[in-house]
């Protein structure tokens, strides 16, 4: 039977604040000794009360302006009632009639074009703590992560293929890391991502029953688990089971998805308005300095390289994945522009040679930056366009100059890399090459014009490379003319 | 002459400022009477003696030095055990978290330490602040100083009781339904429960949070205007507390009630009002008209729905905010084969049976299904019980009432009876749902046991309270009377 599918991502990212979003905790938890990124209020103590993190607040409207999304000005925190050891006050802060951002949606690149996937929520939590189980089968917790700013990204059920999910929540990465709000790091659990999955045979109006994948700790990991599950599904539908609601967890080790638990309709968390917290409520002006904050975004960026500096369609997109790559572009353009260096030959070198010398090294252009600076690459075009050094050389140059930071003309220098340009040492090797290849200096004459390449060659390794190839061939041809 | 644990704190002080006694003369008279009556009351969880030397020695080296704090230096205060001091056990009533230390203050006894008062212990409450006699402490009753066969009221019965037995000169209460006013009335003291957010609530064990107010205990309203004025005020760690300037509130105290506008609501003569009560509040009306007060008939129309809301609002909070009692962090636990079966035995033997109820009531009233029917619907008739008083306060100044229904009733006569305790509230509750602040001064004896009479300000205005409620106490001497209350041998 044929079948469709209907996927939705629900994507927790923390926010990059200082502090933790009801507390004055440091938010920087990742490797940190258990325990001692907390007080009273996360980890709920008696009397203790929250009071909220407005940087938190005004990141997460951030992202929801980059996601299109509008800013609601009422703003309620819930509390989210449910039992479980690693949530210190037995609810969880987080927000459910009034969510801060609604009605959004991201552009994605498809093969067919760009797709629209629509987002219909962000809203802001608190993250819980966390358990290590213990190899005698207890469990011991850690309160450090308890209370850290959290924003739950939620799309509509537009995705169709694990496929385009994969690439909705790479595009997500991009953004969230471009705007700053979110370091993208899925290891650290800093992006995490649960789905939504389900099947239906074609016709069938109505969705098929929902199965909630969690677990998924990489982007891999995403299109696997939802390539099985669908799958799975498919399989049991064609053998007449029903598929039930309920919870899966991927395992990665064995490549299978596994019943967590059944959903019975959806469970209570019993939510009402946090009544520690006041409602928010964000004014015109308020959202106006959330927008004014917004920086260029990716796809803007991007149709700017190619209508500003007539860049293909493929290095714009390439230039334009990560924030500080398309800054470093930029200034590198800058620079080189002034020198009479075109943005397409800086995009050749910064896609080609300086990503291949960044991947080796790890880094990125951010980290280099003040090291290999962006002008420095339409300094070594430069000398490579006027002749000052050759192709080879500039290879040479850019390398030297990307490792130690120095600038590409004192590499020039301090490694005698200037060409032999013309003039009387380029002459003097010339006449040598022709006294010394009398045979090749006679099929040139006869008419075998091809022969002065191997002069060229005999010039060119006499000066040790240093010589212009053209401007070996047009002294070679001023000599023999005189023979 | 008055023993030293008789005095206001308003004598005390100008004693202590004139040199007459010292803060450790104070304290010790007042430890010494403790030791005396508390046998008898058990208006106390804990005592904090050497605490309390330490902070009486401390402010009489202020004192020497020049350096008095102000009007609470060297003064000894009890606190209701559901706040948070320092390093002494904050048990709430309950066996649950009978072992919990809070190692950090609240905001309000911070405050009052910042002010130089002196701590002399935690006092007894009905668990977790659920109920209206005390009885329902996990621990044991307190007894009415007045009648020591009769209940203190509740849930600040403790604290009541002990600035009634001379066994503190104040006292901080929490009041979510009528916790502050209706002990106070029932002990014969006086008691405000100042306007939702004057006080901050962080380091307060929260029952009901949008209900929850600290607030004084003492004998008179001048008393009581010297410690809402140290502890009142905007917080940092309570987003919910106001930023409103507090006033001086001692200051304002003119004695003159000329050309107050007093409405009294009908709807507060409730059905079930004792005689004896209505006959003193009437009169205590009487007296304000006498000096110049305009007394005013008004109407709040939604009293009769103030009850059945509170009973949803409350709880619903509390089933949450009681909820972080799993025995994980703090708390007694109680082992068991899984966190689950941990988690059942735990909350099911640490717990009260009224406390059990109310979380229960609590989570059917936020159950999906039910939440538009209670909780939502309870919000939409508070914010109407809210307008009523919005409306009466377009034409008068403050509001005056009875406080209870009844003077103190005996120990075990309600308890089997959970609706007619609830009913002990039906005249205060309505102002925490408002979030109006309340005072209770004594205004004379039903039977030989204390009458209270409450005034109800509008919101941030304690000041208007405190100035009608030491005018009264200039014109009466009703808040001079101590219980004949006899050492114990
Ligand atoms: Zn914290």
């Amino acid at each position: 039977m044929e079948y469709l599918v209907t996927i939705g991502l629900e994507v927790h990212a923390q926010i990059r604040t200082q502090s933790k979003m009801f507390c004055g905790c440091s938010a920087e938890v990742a490797n940190a000794a258990p325990n001692t990124h907390v007080c009273p209020t996360c980890m709920g103590l008696p009397g203790a009360l929250p009071y909220i993190n407005r940087r938190a607040v005004e990141l997460a409207a951030l992202t929801g302006l980059a996601l299109n999304c509008r800013i609601e000005h009422n703003n309620v925190i819930s509390r989210k009632n449910y039992f479980y050891p690693d949530l210190p006050s037995s609810y969880q802060r987080s927000q459910f009639d009034d969510p801060l951002c609604v009605a959004g949606w991201v552009e994605i690149a498809g093969e067919d074009g760009t797709r629209r996937i629509g987002l219909t929520r962000v809203h802001i939590e608190e993250d819980t703590g966390k358990l290590n189980h213990q190899a005698d089968g207890s469990s011991l917790v850690d309160f450090n992560r308890a209370g850290v700013p959290l924003m739950e990204i939620v799309s509509e059920p537009d995705l169709t293929s694990p496929d385009e999910a994969r690439r909705y929540f790479q595009k997500l990465q991009q953004l969230l890391r471009w705007i700053g709000v979110n370091t993208g790091n899925m290891e650290e659990g800093a992006l995490r991502c649960d789905a939504n999955v389900s099947v239906r045979p074609v016709g069938q109006k109505e969705y098929g029953a929902k199965v909630e994948i969690k677990n998924m700790n990489s982007f891999r990991a995403v299109e696997r688990a939802l390539t099985y599950e669908i799958q799975r599904q498919k399989a049991a539908l064609d053998a007449g089971e029903t598929i039930r609601q309920s919870t899966r967890g991927w395992d990665e080790a064995r490549s299978v998805t596994v019943e967590q638990r059944l959903k019975e309709g959806s469970e209570d968390y019993r939510y009402f308005p946090e009544p520690d917290i006041p409602p928010l409520r964000l004014s015109d002006e308020w959202i106006a300095a959330r927008q004014a904050e917004l920086p260029e975004l990716p796809a803007a960026r991007s149709a700017r390289f190619i209508a500003a500096y007539g860049l293909s369609a493929t290095d714009a997109e390439v230039l334009t994945a990560d924030r500080a790559d398309s800054e470093y572009f930029e200034q590198a353009v800058a620079a080189a522009q002034a020198q009479g260096v075109g943005a397409r030959d800086v995009a050749i070198w910064v896609t080609g040679e300086l990503f291949r010398l960044t991947k080796e090294t790890g880094e990125s252009l951010g980290d280099i930056h003040d090291r290999f600076k962006p002008a420095y690459v339409g300094e070594v075009i430069a000398l490579l366009a006027n002749g000052t050094i050759t192709r080879t050389s500039a290879k040479e140059v850019f390398e030297a100059s990307f490792r130690d930071g120095s600038a590409p003309a004192q590499v020039v220098h301090a490694r005698g890399l200037a060409v032999i340009g013309g003039g009387d040492a380029l002459a003097g090797l010339a006449r040598e090459a022709i006294a010394n290849n009398p045979k090749s200096v006679a099929d040139y004459k006869s008419g075998k014009v091809v022969a002065i390449k191997f002069l060229v060659g005999q010039v060119m390794k006499a000066s040790k490379g240093q010589a212009n190839p053209q401007a070996a061939q047009a002294a070679l041809e001023e000599e023999l003319g005189r023979v | 002459m008055a023993e030293l644990y008789e005095l206001t704190i308003t004598e005390a002080r100008r004693r202590l400022d004139a040199g007459d006694i010292t803060s450790v003369q104070l304290t010790e008279a007042v430890l010494e009477r403790i030791a005396a009556v508390d046998s008898q009351v058990r208006a106390y969880l804990a005592i904090s003696d050497d605490l309390a030397m330490r902070q009486a020695r401390a402010a009489d080296a202020r004192r020497r030095a020049g350096n008095a704090t102000g009007p609470l230096d060297g003064i000894p205060l009890a606190i209701k055990d559901v706040i948070n001091v320092q390093g002494l056990t904050t048990t709430c009533g309950s066996k649950i978290i009978e072992n919990f230390v809070p190692p950090y203050d609240s905001t309000a006894v911070a405050r009052l330490k910042d002010a130089g008062a002196v701590l002399l212990g935690k006092t007894n409450c009905d668990e977790f602040a659920m109920g209206s006699s005390t009885e329902r402490s996990a621990f044991f009753v307190t007894h009415n100083p007045w009648d020591l066969e009769r209940v203190p009221g509740g849930s600040s019965g403790g604290s009541a009781a002990a600035v009634a037995a001379g066994a503190a000169l104040g006292a901080l209460g929490t009041d979510t339904g009528g916790s502050i006013r209706q002990p106070a009335s029932l002990c014969g003291v006086t008691g405000l429960k100042p306007t939702y957010g004057r006080v901050s609530r962080y380091g307060l064990v929260a029952f009901g949070s949008s209900l929850d107010q600290i607030g004084p205990f003492a004998w008179t309203a001048q008393d009581c205007a010297l410690i809402l004025g140290a502890i009142a005020g905007a917080d940092p760690h309570d987003s919910t507390a106001a930023p409103q300037p507090v006033p001086d509130y001692v200051a304002g105290l003119n004695g003159d009630v000329r050309g107050l506008r007093v409405g009294v609501p009908k709807e507060y003569f409730v059905e079930g009002l004792e005689a004896g009560v209505e006959a003193a509040v009437r009169d205590a009306l009487e007296l304000l008209r006498a000096n110049g007060a305009e007394i005013v008939d008004v109407s709040l129309p939604h009293t009769k729905y103030a009850l059945p809301v509170y009973y949803i609002i409350a709880p619903a909070e509390a089933s949450a905010n009681l909820a972080r009692y799993d025995g994980v962090r703090y708390g007694v636990k109680q082992a068991g084969d899984s966190y689950w079966d941990e988690l059942e035995r735990t909350r099911g033997s640490g717990f009260g049976a009224e406390v059990r109820r109310r979380i229960m009531l609590g989570t059917y009233a936020l159950s999906a299904g039910y939440y538009d029917a209670y909780y939502k619907r309870a919000q939409q008739v508070r914010t109407l019980i809210r307008r009523d008083f919005e409306q009466a306060f377009a034409q008068v100044d403050i509001l005056a009432a009875p406080t209870s229904p009844t003077v103190a009733f005996k120990i075990g006569e309600k308890t089997d009876d959970p609706l007619a305790m609830y009913l002990e509230d039906v005249c205060t509750l309505p102002i925490n749902l408002a979030g109006m602040p309340g005072l209770v001064v004594p205004c004379g004896f039903s039977a030989g046991l204390p009458v209270g009479l409450q005034l109800i300000g509008r919101p941030f205005d304690e000041g208007t309270l405190l100035r009608a409620g030491d005018a009264y106490q200039r014109l009466t001497d009703w808040h001079t009377r101590r219980p004949a209350l006899t050492a114990s041998t």
